[in-house]
């Protein structure tokens, strides 16, 4: 969808930009105050849009957090004549180690403690500025000192506009690099992939504790510029009714793009501002009737178009397709075992779930180099095996070891960095992210720049890198030329065949499949069991939980047979074959 | 402080406490119901008192014009999916369901609002006013994204929150309301004086709680509903609509609100938004029960009750601040004491 001439995006980009420039100077004052409140709210709907559309958290307390922001430097600048300037990393300060307790406290529990504590916290915010005697109580602070910028007092709107908007188109453009980024990646897997991205070793608690103290820096960045704008704060702008209508913002915008912050803040302070000229004199009362408006809309919003009016707008600029970085260097590869060698040892392994026991005693070897399948009926326990080994369930009894290493005890996190990536039984993928940024999700760990870099952009050679990395993987896989797709517009096999890519790119020994072939025709079935050949005759060592006998004899070097949580054989594919106890519990008996 | 007010204190607090309870254990239903985290409860509570006030002063109340919309918009989104479908022969009861009866509630009203009927009249008047809008706001704002994630339905919450806090000012005004106490009677017990108004709260909290007790244990409905808080799927397996369900809910949480106000009227002035406040309240109670348990919920908001009415003694301005800041030590005892698996919604 490549055009000729300038992109459609960056003409927009560039109107917008020129309008930025000129409305201070050529708009009456009315208009110009109206576009700062935008550029305020804007700033405290991005971090929203990070924190809700992309990462699936909520916050009703960003008001608060704004509210921090400016009686921080409404207190200290008047009090103690601080200049603005310090007075903003003070808030900055103060806004992170609240956020950092909040979100330890809450983030540990299920999604919805979140939003609960933050109501909680903006309520008891709110009454707290309203009632310290040193902070004005509802009268609040007044004579605000003006900012001044390298000697140029910014003391009228129409000046002030300028800072608001280079904030915000800061703001924009660090989070949009943040997103473009490994840490990004990881962030954007937070909402539906949370189980996943553990699995390549993504920190996903320490994931969301920092897109809440990203998303409370900018609400607090936004109340500093709106204590100066006002030079007056009291505790009105800062209760929870505000910050409702920050994450409507955020909500109306939608989380497509960083932009719809932007709009989001835009149809909603405009609509606002015209509403409460029209509805009083409709309804013949004063009041804020708006809310009625905007709780229908945003219900309609959510029940039609979810995804906020982002979307719809994207559509019209289709999006550069970014040329992967041509990586100079290789990332680096972990040393391989020599073929032959004892690689993964599962001794009188045992899991009870309430009185079922799922799998009993169990114990197998494997060595490097190998394919080895393990195979049962349905509900034999190969799945549970399978958990247990990846460290997704704790075991009741027994002991894994991995190279001579023991890591049952190990969480699926710490277990990755020791060379086990596995897939899915049901494939995990983020169907909106490219088949590359999919892949490039199993090279998590072999980077280590952090979002702090990614939102400067100085982690471009290691990017780099990971991305170079993915795309050699998926060539490697045969889905080169894919790369580009929607990860959610591939069919199942090719999908299936992505999560291996994924494995990959974690530059892993062991490769764990969980029933790759379920739910394939069988052409896709021929090509992944090809795949499976070439990876093994690269050196790669393969577990394979499937119940395809067909796809599975053909493949493995060696078979162990579960039924009732048991090992029932173990052996060559044809001594399976003929194995009488197999025969009888696998296949029932009928042949 | 002597022991004297430490007993009035605590009668007040086990009142509001009381109060606090019963929306904590409305809260808890809706949210293993329906997932719903179910911020509009206080609109119940505020809309309970105000309808209340509003037939005292012998006034239509404002509730009975919403009764009448909210009964025309289910009617016409009903009868669209009715048709849509080709299921006209539903469109009848569609009808009276969703417009004779909000309609006949209406003219009930209208009649009898200015004739003052006795107090327990009036109350069940209120009662049958608002209670409706309980399922109603579920078919309408909640129903269509029943399997939407947690965060999205409470979103939903927020935003019917704020559209029924700008109805109330519509239709009852800013000005708060105060009705009578139900009883003016009071008992000396050595220092303490009970007041007739506290054993009505008390009583009628303990009364709707065994009844709710005695329905989920022996009503076919009610163990629906418990069936569908154990697991969706399988409940609907076996035939328990989750519409059904749902409606089932929010009729009951509405109930519950609606009482609650009524209950609170005579104790504490009402404005159009006091029940946003007296909501959160309970869900400081539901909260540490982790919005699962029952009976620790219940405790719960009995300790806010207590802690609002020490609070409200001892630092009266900073008693708002006090009980919500409450949420903070029981969220990180929650935290360190559950172990939370990751679940992937969406």
């Amino acid at each position: 969808m490549s055009r000729k001439g300038i992109p459609r995006s960056r003409l927009v980009l560039g109107v917008f930009l020129a309008f930025i420039l000129a409305a201070p100077v050529v708009l009456p004052e009315f208009q110009v105050t109206l576009l700062n409140y935008i550029g305020l709210y804007s700033i405290v709907a991005l971090g929203l849009v990070l924190l809700t559309g992309v990462g699936g958290l909520t916050s009703f307390g960003q008001a608060a957090f704004v509210g921090l922001g400016a009686y921080t430097t409404a207190y200290l600048s008047t009090v103690y004549g601080w200049s603005p300037w310090l007075t903003l990393l003070t808030g900055l300060a103060l806004t992170f180690v609240v956020s950092v307790f909040l979100g330890f406290i809450s983030l540990r529990l299920s999604g919805h403690y979140l939003p609960l504590g933050t109501i909680a916290w903006g309520i008891s915010l709110f009454y707290l500025f309203g009632n310290m005697e040193f902070l004005g109580g509802h009268n609040g602070i007044s004579s605000l000192p003006a900012i001044s910028f390298f000697g140029l007092a910014l003391d009228t709107g129409r000046e002030f506009s300028y800072l608001i908007w280079l904030l915000v188109l800061l703001s924009l453009l660090s989070m949009q690099n943040l997103l473009d980024s490994r840490s990004g990646r990881a962030i954007r897997a937070l909402k539906g992939g949370g189980l996943m991205a553990e699995s390549f070793g993504v920190d996903t608690a320490r994931m969301k504790i920092v897109i809440f103290v990203h998303a409370a820096l900018l609400a607090s960045v936004s109340g500093w510029l709106y204590a100066h704008l006002l030079r007056f704060v009291n505790p009105t702008p800062f209760s929870i009714n505000a910050g409702i209508e920050y994450l409507f913002m955020a909500v109306v915008g939608g989380a497509a793009s960083v932009w719809g912050a932007v709009v989001g803040a835009g149809i909603l302070t405009i609509l606002k501002q015209w509403l409460q000229e029209l509805l009083p004199k409709l309804l013949g009362q004063s009041g804020n009737f708006e809310m009625i408006v905007f709780g229908v809309l945003l219900v309609l919003l959510l029940q039609r178009a979810r995804e906020g009016i982002m979307p719809l707008a994207v559509r019209f600029f289709p999006a550069s397709r970014t040329p992967i970085p041509a990586s100079s260097q290789a990332l680096p590869q972990r040393v391989r075992p020599v073929v032959g060698e004892l690689l993964l040892e599962v001794k009188s392994v045992r899991k009870v779930f309430g009185g079922l026991v799922a799998v009993n005693d169990l114990s197998f070897t494997m060595n490097s180099g190998e394919i080895l399948g393990l195979i049962g009926p349905n509900g034999a326990g190969k799945s549970t095996v399978f958990n247990l080994v990846t460290g997704v369930l704790p075991r009741t009894g027994g002991e894994v070891h991995f190279r001579g290493e023991r890591i049952d005890t190990l969480s699926a996190r710490a277990i990755i960095p020791r060379g086990l990536a596995r897939t899915f039984q049901q494939v995990h993928l983020l169907p909106t992210m490219s088949v590359l940024e999919n892949v490039a999700i199993g090279a998590h760990l072999r980077g280590s720049k952090g979002a702090i870099s990614a939102a400067l952009r100085l982690e471009r050679a290691e990017e780099a890198m990971l991305l170079a990395e993915a795309a050699r993987q998926l060539e490697r896989v045969g889905l080169g030329a894919s790369m580009h797709e929607q990860a959610g517009n591939l069919a199942l096999g090719q999908q299936r065949i992505l999560e291996i890519a994924r494995a990959l790119s974690a530059d892993p020994v062991l490769l764990l499949l969980d029933e790759p072939a379920a739910g394939l025709r069988y052409q896709e079935k021929r090509a992944l069991a090809e795949l499976l050949r070439k990876l093994k005759s690269e050196g790669m060592s393969i577990l394979l939980v499937e119940h395809d006998m067909d796809f599975v004899m053909r493949l493995v070097d060696r078979l162990v047979v579960m039924d009732f949580g048991e090992k029932l054989a173990e052996g060559l594919p044809q001594e399976i074959q003929s194995n009488p106890l197999v025969l009888e519990a696998y296949l029932g008996g009928i042949e | 402080m002597n022991s004297e007010i430490a007993l009035f204190l605590i009668q007040d607090g086990l009142t509001n406490g009381a109060i606090y309870a019963l929306l904590a254990l409305a809260l808890v239903l809706v949210f293993a119901v329906t997932r719903v985290i179910f911020i509009p409860q206080g609109e119940f509570v505020a809309y309970g008192a105000l309808t209340l006030a509003s037939l005292q002063l012998g006034k239509l109340p404002g509730t009975a014009w919403l009764l009448l919309a909210a009964g025309m918009a289910v009617a016409i989104v009903e009868s669209v999916q009715a048709l849509r479908f080709g299921a006209v022969r539903r469109i009848p009861a569609v009808i009276f369901t969703y417009i004779i009866i909000p309609g006949s509630l209406f003219c009930l009203a209208w009649w009898a609002a200015p004739q003052k009927p006795a107090l327990t009249l009036q109350v069940l008047l209120a009662l049958l006013l608002v209670v409706p809008l309980g399922p109603m706001v579920y078919r309408l704002a909640y129903q269509p994204l029943a399997n939407a994630s947690v965060l999205v339905l409470l979103i939903i919450s927020v935003a019917v929150h704020f559209a029924m806090t700008g109805l109330g000012l519509v239709f009852f005004g800013a000005e708060g309301s105060r009705t009578p106490a139900f009883s003016d009677a009071h008992w000396k017990l050595g220092v303490l004086t009970i007041s007739g108004q506290s054993l009505w709260v008390i009583g009628t909290s303990l009364a709707l709680i065994v009844a709710l007790l005695l329905f989920f244990e022996h009503t076919i409905y009610g163990k629906a509903l418990r069936a569908t808080a154990i697991n969706r799927v399988g409940a609907r397996l076996v035939g328990v609509s989750p519409a059904m369900a749902g409606k089932l809910s929010f009729t009951l949480a509405a109930l519950i609100g609606a009482l609650s106000g009524v209950l609170i009227a005579p104790i504490t002035t009402i404005y159009y938004d006091s029940g946003f406040l007296v909501g959160l309240k309970g869900f400081v109670g539901a909260i540490v029960g982790g919005l699962v348990s029952y009976p620790i919920a219940a405790a719960g908001a009995l300790l806010v009750g207590l802690l609002e009415a020490y609070a409200s003694f001892w630092a009266s301005a900073y008693k708002e601040v006090i009980v919500f800041t409450l949420i903070i030590p029981v969220l990180v005892w929650r935290s360190l004491t559950t172990h939370h698996i990751e679940e992937d919604e969406e």
